[in-house]
């Protein structure tokens, strides 16, 4: 054993990019279910983004041309999803589900001729002089400019949440559609821009992963990562510091297990490998004691009708 | 919600296999099965040049179908079953935990041929099992591992801890420690087969322990991408060539090369002449080849490690040839005395020198 050659400034360096990819997915996500809409297709967005991101990003050789483009190209998926689910009025698990699995195949198809290139790499935001400063400076200096971004973006959807009108209104669409409805407010329209937000940002996680922490295409690449970024919204219980703490806490887990088997650690690690889950079994059962902070409209299908 | 999510769940798994079957009986139907996508650069990806060598082969006389991204386990039951009530007279199913669901559903289709690769379960006759000796195009890389390390650090990202990997390990130890006797292994087990952000990570995190050498046996190419970016690690290609990342990080690869084995089973069952076989082959016929080596691995070393390759492929050297000791120090094999076939197939044990434990 050597725990000596774990060094935590490497760790949480490392946990900060981990987590980048599905604390852009879950921020995302939690908008969209705040506006009271269920899209369980976060994984095939992502992976549109991951596939949209990393061709641009080879064709232009311009990491940041990548990322916007990941972030459009999954938006534009949601849109498929936000036409059936607030126009046809079809049924969201189904839809998401759909949007899932196209998303996959869509992928595979755009990504076919770009498996084995390697992408340009996206620089570091700080000068190296400064990411070299010991212990602080790999975790405060020595990242690239879309993590800082996710983490802007988790201060701004709070701000947006809790003191903006605009925020307020869309938590009233969620919570209870007709009531919002009445009060004169574009319920198809204030959700139309969830999902398309939530597209972008699960468009940004996927080009992260794409473009800085696995740097390459391979079909498939994010492995279920969609499903934890769902599975985080309802363990931070709809708030946006609680999906950045989850994201971390996931992320460094499982950072930490792997480090902690290269230095020869004799723990079982099934048990650190499973202790995310059960980490979220335990905060549901806790929350369940307490009001849940669901939005009470979500899920549900919305018909001015009424 | 979470009714919702179990539905999404069984939803979604329904969906993946649902598709990709045709009908049609005159022909030869040969069915496979894939733990990753076709994609996925390493282990699937070889697999399917196979299942293409066999459309090649035989034209219109035979016709394959494949279903990928099957979790290994129950579910991959029901993709076989249906691939069988689908008219399969053949299927090849390509991942060691398909094990006791290819004996399950063989039992319930005695006339459709199954094909196991890497598992020892032959429980009907109308189950053969294949797979390569891996192990030794490990002592190749162990031998180029030990001599080019600096840091005498050696990663290792290991999938699960079945016969397989752990052969891989003690046989890159074995020729890394051989040229190298302060040689050291960092394992990390991943437990999964394909994954790359988090073999991305495994790769990452030995990197930052200090290995500059890192051995992947999980199926795509993330590993590689992460000793790129790292610089100055030497990667080896894993079931496939990956020379996409040749010269450097990849300097040489251990390639699985089915097109053969499979249109020669494929041909079996044409003619009516397919029986239950275990099938262990390795350089000697081709089912193992190495890649390329880079002129990144010095003169020497790269003539050392040819001179291995071919006494191999003449069956001259094997890989497990005593003395070994286990770890616990007690002996395993005498001076000069060579492994059966199978205390290898079963090997749950690492060699002296390994440090750490396998995972039960």
């Amino acid at each position: 054993m050597d725990l000596g050659a774990i060094s935590l400034t490497l760790l949480i360096a490392t946990l900060m990019a981990a987590a980048t990819p599905i604390l852009f997915a879950a921020i995302g996500e939690m908008i969209v279910e705040k506006a009271g809409v269920l899209n369980l297709g976060v994984e095939g967005m992502m992976i549109t983004g991951a596939v949209c991101g990393f061709v641009v990003t080879i064709e232009t050789g311009q990491p940041y041309l990548g990322f916007i483009a990941g972030a459009v190209g999954a938006a534009a998926l949601s849109l498929l999803f936000a036409f059936l689910t607030q126009v046809t009025l079809a049924n969201q698990v189904a839809s998401g589900l759909a949007l899932t699995l196209f998303g996959l195949g869509l992928s595979s198809l755009i990504g076919q001729s770009y498996v084995g290139l390697k992408p340009e790499r996206t620089p570091d935001l700080f000068p190296e002089s400064m990411a070299d400063i010991p212990v602080l400076g790999p975790i405060l200096f020595g990242h690239d400019l879309i993590l800082y971004l996710g983490l802007l973006l988790v201060i701004a959807v709070w701000v947006f949440l809790k003191y903006a009108r605009a925020g307020l209104v869309l938590r009233s669409v969620g919570e209870n559609h007709d009531a919002a409805h009445a009060l004169g407010y574009k319920v198809v329209r204030i959700r139309t821009l969830a999902i398309v937000f939530g597209g972008a940002c699960a468009g940004m996680g996927g080009a992260y992963l794409s473009l800085v922490r696995v740097p390459q295409w391979t079909e498939g690449m994010t492995a279920g990562i969609g499903w934890i970024a769902l599975a985080l919204v309802v363990f931070a219980s709809w708030k946006p510091g609680r999906v950045l703490l989850g994201a971390y806490l996931f992320g460094g887990l499982d950072q930490l297990q792997l480090r902690l088997q290269g230095a020869g650690v004799a723990i079982p690690v099934e048990y650190l490998a499973m202790s995310p889950y059960v980490i979220t079994i335990v905060v549901l059962v806790i929350l369940s004691a307490f009001r849940t902070g669901a939005p009470a409209s979500l899920g549900r299908t919305f018909h001015a009708s009424g | 919600m979470k009714l919702m999510k179990t539905l999404a769940t069984a939803a979604l798994a329904l969906g993946m296999a649902g598709g990709a079957f045709a009908d049609g009986h005159a022909k030869t139907k040969v069915g496979f099965v894939y733990v990753g996508p076709v994609g996925d650069g390493g282990w699937t990806y070889e697999h399917d040049i196979g299942r293409k060598a066999v459309e090649e082969a035989f034209g219109d006389k035979v016709e394959t179908v494949y279903v990928e991204n099957v979790a290994e386990g129950p579910d991959s039951e029901r993709v076989m079953t249906q691939m069988a009530l689908d008219g399969a007279d053949l299927i090849f199913t390509t991942s060691f935990g398909y094990m006791d669901p290819t004996n399950n559903v063989a039992a319930k289709f005695p006339d459709v041929k199954f094909e196991h690769a890497t598992g020892y379960k032959r429980l009907h006759p109308n189950v053969s099992t294949y797979s390569a000796r891996f192990y030794e195009g490990r002592a190749v890389q162990g031998h180029i591992a030990g001599k080019m390390t600096k840091s005498n650090i050696i990663g290792y990202i290991a999938s699960f801890p079945i016969p397989e990997v752990i052969r891989g390990i003690n046989s890159a130890y074995l020729h890394a420690s051989k040229v190298n006797p302060d040689v050291e292994f960092k394992i990390i087990w991943v437990y999964t087969w394909f994954d790359p952000a988090k073999e991305a990570d495994a790769a990452k995190a030995l990197i930052d322990q200090g290995a500059d050498v890192v051995l992947q046996h999980t199926d795509s190419t993330a590993p590689q991408a992460a000793a790129e970016e790292a610089g100055g690690v030497i990667t080896f290609g894993q079931a496939s060539d990956m020379f996409e990342y040749a010269p450097f990080p990849r300097v040489t690869s251990i390639i699985d090369n089915w097109s053969p084995y499979y249109i020669a089973r494929t041909k079996a069952v044409m003619d009516g002449t397919w029986e239950s076989v275990d099938t262990w082959d390795g350089m000697p016929t081709g089912m193992v080849e190495m890649g390329e080596i880079t002129d990144a691995v010095p003169e020497d070393v790269k003539a050392e490690a040819e001179a291995m390759i071919a006494a191999i492929t003449s069956g001259e050297y094997h890989p497990f040839t005593g003395p070994i000791n286990k770890q616990d120090g007690t002996p395993w094999l005498a001076e000069g005395e060579v492994s059966e076939d199978g205390p290898l197939l079963g090997m749950n044990f690492y060699i002296e020198g390994v440090t750490g434990e396998i995972p039960q």
